[in-house]
């Protein structure tokens, strides 16, 4: 009888000590499912989703207080992504957050710029270069085509532009094609 | 010499006679050339010469970024002949997706006059390092059709096996074979040297496919011992990299590996012949020989064509049939695409031109559904199982089709050549492959972005908070000066006020 107890206590205890350092030894770092979240949110930061930036959406739709459908950058292939990751039914993108825009970038027209660096102020990722009363210019690589940088222009010279086409980022298209129809 | 096999692979007319019988034709100088920037797999190349500048043929008309190309994934354009600039501008160049890019055109001037050349001596007694400098300054690239840039492969440590590929697989195609028949000295010469690069390879195989007999024999004379050339089996794909290694040597080289990885580098006959000729003459990459042929045209022949000629320019050469050319095709029937119109440009990894009129073009049925008949896995050449790719590829489920191996495709078109449905399988493929790597692209693009954003936001956080910490330490010392000042007028008026108490007393 002791030494039943003994034994089971002995067990309790090195599994305790197991467990104990199991939960040191793989700690998780943050909150893993925002980060799964974000991972799949386009990162344009362009706040359409209603949040300001895609972190913040990712930690709402984490804490269950927003849809899945609001992204429009990230379009139904993100949505469903995210259905998938989070075990949600699909929901198809609300009409306001539908339009599934092309990539774009923004242009400045630099003859215009009068260098109030508002747009500066604005890019979410840091894409203009330009100091007070200088021509401002977007390193087009880095722009996300969020469009927040177009409104706060006083002068109107930041045009949305669609990415042009080269020969190095062309895709193959999806094949059309009719499939004949067997007639008895 | 023991040989494998590979899985699958098709039995194809050739028709190659057409064009296999007469020989290399040196193509006559067109009054324009245009030659895009970027005419290999990798970086495109930066304009070094303006416009209104006068060029040799063999000067460095495109650069790479840097100084020194050979580390670089990049390889110099030159011109082609000799002339003037005329213009730097995005033109139509020839690529499935019928886009422009930028390109230097030049009017010739019909001298062909050559830039002074640096030849090698005696190669022996310069270090692979020196070589492979000297190479990658040449702009060679395979010529084989990828346009993979030459001094990349040859900077692979240990390789222990040289293949030079004289398979020559796919229909039409006879611009090896004419080569190889042609001149065999060259050949192996260049193969000798790129092991000499490679730092003394163990083994040497020249494999020509065994419809290559006039070949085969010039090689092997030519070769006098010193290098294995071996007769392989005609079927198609062996002229594919991997496929040809697992033919000679057995192994096999998935898709996510390089053959260098396996000890095993692979050149084609054309590729080691231009290694040769820079070495020798200190000749850059300027023309490369082509097969022109199909029943579009009265002379189906081979040229040796400078690059930047205009298609249009090299069918009115080998005599333009009376019939209208109904579709152009650039590389061969099988792995080639069709062209718009004539007005492309030859660039380095143009290896054939097959021109036909109406009644050469076999109308292909209209594709019906895919009936699981397992065709298509039988000669599938890597083993896949091209009608679950086709399921998944157009279901858009891309992570299906990785699962299934997608990218070990060589697009080869067996399974589509094989299929009862015709179902155009090929082109599913590469628009699957064509998504996951856009969207493996845009996915590390997100991920730029996102950290630039956590940057901007702690950019932003710090400032605000620098912000604070000297309005508080403005405050600070303000309150501290004012409380001193305070203090002193204190101090002022309690010690008047003692001075008129003492002098009170007085
Ligand atoms: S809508 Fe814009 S900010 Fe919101 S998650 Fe999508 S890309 Fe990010
Ligand atoms: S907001 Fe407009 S005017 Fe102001 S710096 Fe930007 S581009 Fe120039
Ligand atoms: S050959 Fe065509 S019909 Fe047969 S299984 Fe393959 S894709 Fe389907
Ligand atoms: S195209 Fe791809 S799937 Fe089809 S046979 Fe060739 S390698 Fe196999």
């Amino acid at each position: 009888m002791m030494t039943a107890i003994a034994l089971l206590a002995g067990l309790a205890l090195i599994f305790g000590l197991l467990l104990g350092y199991a939960s040191v030894r793989f700690k998780v770092e943050g909150d893993p499912v925002v980060d799964q979240i974000d991972a799949i949110l386009p990162q344009q930061q362009c706040g359409k989703c209603g949040y300001p930036g895609c972190r913040p959406y990712a930690e709402a739709i984490a804490n269950g207080e927003a849809e899945i459908n609001l992204c429009p950058p990230g379009g139904e292939a993100g949505m469903l992504a995210l259905a998938n990751l989070l075990d949600r039914e699909p929901k198809q993108l609300s009409v306001e957050h539908s339009v599934e825009p092309a990539k774009m970038v923004a242009v400045i027209e630099e003859k215009i710029c009068i260098g109030c660096t508002l747009c500066i102020q604005a890019c979410p990722v840091d894409a203009i270069l330009g100091g007070p009363k200088l021509m401002h210019t977007v390193i087009a690589k880095e722009c996300t085509g969020c469009e927040l940088c177009v409104a706060p222009c006083p002068v109107d010279c930041i045009k949305m532009i669609p990415v042009p086409q080269a020969v190095t980022t062309w895709k193959w298209p999806y094949p059309i094609y009719k499939l004949s129809v067997i007639t008895e | 010499m023991k040989l494998w096999q590979f899985h699958g692979g098709l039995k194809l007319n050739g028709h190659k006679s057409l064009s296999s019988e007469s020989q290399i034709t040196p193509a006559n100088i067109p009054p324009l050339l245009v030659l895009p920037l970027l005419q290999h797999i990798g970086e495109p190349t930066e304009a070094v010469v303006k416009v209104g500048d006068k060029v040799l043929k063999g000067q460095v008309i495109g650069h790479c970024r840097e100084k020194d190309c050979s580390f670089l994934m990049s390889t110099p354009i030159h011109a082609s002949s000799s002339g003037t600039v005329v213009a730097i501008e995005n033109c139509p160049v020839p690529h499935p997706s019928g886009l422009t890019a930028p390109c230097i055109v030049i009017e010739t001037d019909g001298e062909d006059k050559w830039i002074e050349r640096t030849p090698i001596a005696d190669y022996s007694t310069l270090s692979p390092t020196q070589l492979l400098y000297h190479i990658a300054k040449a702009g060679i690239v395979g010529l084989g059709g990828a346009g993979f840039p030459a001094h990349i492969k040859l900077s692979s440590k240990s390789i222990e096996t040289l293949i030079i590929n004289g398979a020559e697989c796919e229909p039409y195609i006879t611009c090896d074979d004419r080569l190889m028949r042609e001149y065999p000295h060259d050949i192996i010469a260049g193969a000798q040297i790129i092991s000499h690069v490679l730092g003394g390879t163990q083994r040497c195989v020249i494999a020509v496919e065994n419809n290559k007999p006039e070949a085969y024999q010039a090689l092997s004379e030519a070769a006098e011992g010193q290098l294995e050339v071996v007769l392989v089996p005609t079927r198609y794909p062996t002229g594919g990299e991997r496929q040809l290694i697992q033919i000679l040597t057995g192994k096999e080289v998935g898709r996510t590996e390089l053959p260098a990885a396996r000890g095993i580098v692979v050149h084609n006959v054309i590729t080691a012949r231009a290694v040769y000729r820079a070495v020798q003459y200190g000749r850059p990459l300027v023309s490369r020989v082509m097969t022109v042929t199909g029943k579009g045209v009265e002379k189906p022949q081979n040229l040796e064509v400078r690059f930047g000629t205009l298609m249009r320019f090299l069918i009115d050469q080998c005599g333009r049939g009376k019939a209208r050319i109904e579709r152009l095709i650039m590389g061969g029937p099988m792995m080639g695409f069709a062209l718009p119109n004539e007005e492309f440009p030859i660039i380095k990894t143009t290896n054939c031109l097959i021109v036909s009129p109406a009644d050469e073009i076999e109308k292909t049925p209209e594709p019906m559904p895919c009936i699981r008949c397992g065709a298509c896995a039988q000669v599938c050449p890597v083993n896949l199982l091209p009608q679950q790719l086709y399921w998944y590829a157009k279901a858009k489920d891309f992570n299906k089709a990785q699962d299934y191996h997608i990218f070990d495709c060589i697009d080869c078109g067996c399974c589509a050549h094989v299929c009862p449905s015709h179902i155009p399988l090929v082109s599913y493929y590469r628009y699957a492959k064509a998504e996951i790597r856009a969207s493996s692209q845009e996915h590390k693009q997100a991920e730029i972005a996102k950290q630039r954003h956590e940057f901007r936001t702690f950019r932003l956080e710090r400032n605000k908070n620098e912000r604070k910490e000297k309005l508080q330490k403005m405050k600070e010392t303000s309150n501290a000066s004012k409380e001193a000042a305070i203090k002193a007028a204190l101090e002022r008026t309690k010690a008047k006020k003692e001075q008129v108490a003492s002098n009170e007393q007085k």
